[in-house]
């Protein structure tokens, strides 16, 4: 089937079979390797992507059929005009990445967590977080680096109730 | 790793989504937030041969409250999360479940009616669903029809949504301002299935006596269960200690997992007590009861 995506503000028009995952239509058909396949079965969440601005999906749980006609934003789209996204120059201040397999998903789920709460605390980008999975376990750093993207590093740590 | 071949169909009407549902029968299923369907599909464990896609299908978007509230088909979980009334005390059991169900991104994309049709036996929003007595609106060849949740959950998997057929939305009664809940869950991690959970939502009189109860447990056996026998215990008595464990044994008694990873039967048995216990606890809290 005729699919055509909005990736990064560049139209992908691609011929593919309807069980094609978007993960693997964004690496494979796109040529766009920033997304990350971890697991495969939506539990760790490498390979998050933002559709229409305002939700993190998980490429590997949802066909290219159904972004047909949507936006998509992919780790490659996060910088402009050479200048990184206040979230990628966190984690590269903070160190928030060792090996950096899980950190397109953890940028875009950051992305989409700051749109709706752009004060998080740092509970609010712990539980936002959740779904991510760091196997190096660098989490400490990943927290500072969403906090400074946020402009709330080095405010006291509030809970919401 | 990748599903089998699929026809796949993105209908623009709910009537044209039914037709389709009708052609194909038992060959067909509905895909809406897929959050479920689509592991199942890559383990090859769910094979059908056509997919009908909803996510077009606006007028299944609504999630409003009038007499009820309604949930369509295509409301994420995150929605409700985010839904401007959830912060009330009445919804505070579908406030906790909003937060508890998969983990923050699978929200994004998951649906709640979506959950209740998956009816897996560790499911979050069936156990709801039956603590807060909700309903499910059905679209079949004879019409519309209303299901209680009790009746729609059928077996593991199974629900009363017959081949061809379409769940349109869920309803949930409007608890009165003094009604308050609570979602318990224990899993290993977020996102994994539970060990063990329990929602439960009570209503007071003006006496402070128990007027209505739901007590259901998650985990704990083919689907999601009503603990009954809690519920008529808790209703017309006034809340105290001894009250809240009688409704915990009972909901131990009635508890009956499978043993796995997470645990064995006895101690998820246990759980689901203490489960029920605390829920019970912080509803009451929540209506500035202290038990």
């Amino acid at each position: 089937m005729k699919v055509q995506v909005n990736v990064n503000g560049v139209a992908y028009a691609r011929d593919v079979e309807p069980r094609t995952l978007l993960a693997y239509f964004l690496r494979e058909d796109c040529g766009l390797t920033g997304t990350h396949v971890g697991c495969d079965t939506s539990s760790c969440g490498c390979c998050v992507v933002v559709m229409d601005g305002t939700r993190a999906v998980k490429s590997c749980t949802m066909f290219a059929a159904q972004a047909d006609g949507h936006e998509i934003l992919t780790v490659e789209g996060l910088a402009e005009g050479g200048k990184l996204h206040a979230l990628q120059q966190g984690f590269w201040d903070q160190h928030g990445l060792q090996c950096g397999y899980c950190t397109p998903g953890m940028l875009l789920t950051s992305y989409v967590l700051l749109k709706h709460q752009p004060n998080p605390s740092e509970a609010d980008i712990r539980e936002g977080l959740a779904g991510n999975l760091c196997r190096c376990t660098g989490y400490q750093n990943i927290v500072k680096a969403v906090q400074q993207a946020a402009g709330t590093l080095g405010q006291p740590a509030v809970t919401n109730a | 790793m990748i599903p089998a071949s699929f026809d796949y169909l993105r209908p623009h009407t709910t009537d044209e989504a039914f037709a389709q549902l009708q052609q194909y029968g038992s060959e067909a299923r509905v895909l809406a937030g897929g959050q479920s369907l689509i592991p199942a599909m890559r383990f090859r464990l769910a094979r059908p041969a056509v997919l009908v896609d909803i996510n077009s299908l606006t007028e299944l978007g609504h999630l409003r409250i009038n007499e009820v509230l309604t949930v369509g088909a295509i409301v994420r979980d995150s929605e409700i999360e985010r839904a401007p009334w959830i912060g009330e005390r009445r919804w505070s059991l579908i406030h906790d479940v909003s937060r508890l169900v998969a983990d923050p991104v699978v929200r994004q994309m998951g649906t709640v009616v979506g959950s209740l049709c998956h009816n897996d036996p560790s499911g979050d929003w069936t156990a709801v669903a039956l603590a807060s007595r909700a309903h499910v609106v059905i679209r079949g060849k004879a019409g519309i029809r209303r299901v209680p949740i009790d009746d729609f959950l059928v077996d593991s998997f199974a629900t009363a949504v017959g081949d061809g057929e379409m769940a349109l939305g869920a309803e949930f009664p409007v608890p009165d301002d003094r009604t308050a809940g609570s979602y318990q869950k224990v899993e290993r991690k977020v996102g994994d299935f539970a060990t063990a959970a329990a929602a439960v939502q009570v209503s007071l009189n003006t006496d402070g006596t128990i007027r209505a109860a739901g007590v259901a447990l998650s985990a704990a056996g083919p689907c999601a269960v009503r603990v009954s026998e809690a519920e008529q215990l808790l209703v017309g008595q006034k809340p105290s200690a001894e009250l809240i464990r009688a409704a915990s044994n009972t909901a131990s008694q009635r508890s009956a997992p499978q043993a796995d990873l997470r645990g064995t039967v006895d101690y998820k048995k246990n759980l689901a007590g203490v489960l029920v216990a605390r829920g019970l606890r912080q509803a009451l809290t929540r209506l500035g009861v202290h038990a």
